[in-house]
């Protein structure tokens, strides 16, 4: 009962990792390459995860909180990576990207990627981005 | 008073010290009272070293709220996951309507904002890209809508309007 249990897990997992690497192979624009990876990162992963709890916890008799920890660290990781890559891209394509963009409000601000770097005083702290 | 003001400048945030301190624990996986000692020790020590760089976290005013927040992201993780699961491997690449969205923001806490930006990230078929210089607006990609306004305005209702319940934004 509980092999089933976990092969249907890890049937599961395998599945969704599939569609995220067919996805990143398929589809034509960057930006929607970057879609697939968060879906391997949740369901992909959390399959796996969810087989190895039944696993050791229901045949081994050892009960592992590990998975539990992979997700939280995958939650804090993955939105920071993508944001970081989308916002290197937006950076890289500004010239060709800037004017398809909508923008933010009716008032005057950007994006604050196209933001000019803070003038150079004081400390020197601000990132430049 | 006296109790409060010296729990706040060795404890500035309760929260963390605890999730550090089972993080602690759960990556030794071991139960034992030295390690509950080391984990609390660490607890206490990563956050005080922290306080410069965070000097106010928000509150959290309903930690109920806050894990209803939680498995409703779950659930929508894994409902979003199947229908993206659909597109990808069912229609021709050609035929997605990928958008860029504008999702104007209430909410002005930064944690509460970074909070939002990381659920819409997680959830599939949408990415948060960057944030409007000055915080009012998230610029969020969308790999398939049929309706961006729909999409707008289902992100506002379903998670932001939570958050701002989490941590009583807009109550003042």
């Amino acid at each position: 009962m509980a092999d089933m249990l976990i092969a249907a897990l890890l049937l599961v997992g395998a599945f969704f990792g599939f569609v995220g690497s067919w996805g990143l192979v398929r589809l034509p624009q960057t930006m929607q390459r970057l879609h697939t990876p968060t879906k391997a990162t949740t369901l992909g992963v959390g399959g796996v995860l969810l087989a190895s709890i039944v696993y050791f916890g229901g045949v081994r008799g050892e009960w592992s909180i590990h998975e539990l920890l992979i997700t939280l660290f995958l939650f804090l990781a993955a939105p920071v990576s993508a944001l970081m890559l989308a916002r290197a891209w937006l950076h890289r394509e500004r010239e060709r990207v800037r004017a398809t963009l909508p923008r933010p409000g009716a008032s005057g601000v950007d994006w604050g990627t196209f933001q000019p770097p803070p003038e150079e005083s004081g400390s020197g702290a601000e990132p430049r981005r | 008073m006296r109790v409060r003001a010296s729990l706040r400048r060795w404890l500035p945030h309760p929260a963390l010290s605890l999730v550090l301190t089972l993080t602690w624990v759960a990556l030794q996986n071991d139960f034992s009272a030295a390690q509950w000692l080391m984990g609390a020790i660490l607890g206490v020590a990563i956050p005080l070293f922290l306080r410069p760089f965070w000097p106010d976290p928000p509150p959290v005013r309903s930690w109920r709220a806050a894990l209803a927040y939680a498995a409703i992201v779950l659930w929508d993780i894994t409902k979003a996951n199947v229908q993206v699961a659909g597109w990808v491997l069912l229609r021709r690449p050609e035929t997605l309507r990928s958008t860029w969205l504008v999702v104007p923001l209430r909410l002005r806490l930064p944690e509460a904002i970074a909070l939002l930006a990381g659920t819409i990230t997680m959830t599939p078929g949408t990415v948060s890209c960057d944030l409007a210089a000055d915080g009012s607006a998230l610029l969020v990609h969308c790999l398939h809508t049929e309706d961006a306004a729909a999409t707008v305005a289902e992100i506002k209702t379903r998670y932001e309007e939570r958050l701002m319940r989490i941590f009583g934004e807009g109550e003042a």
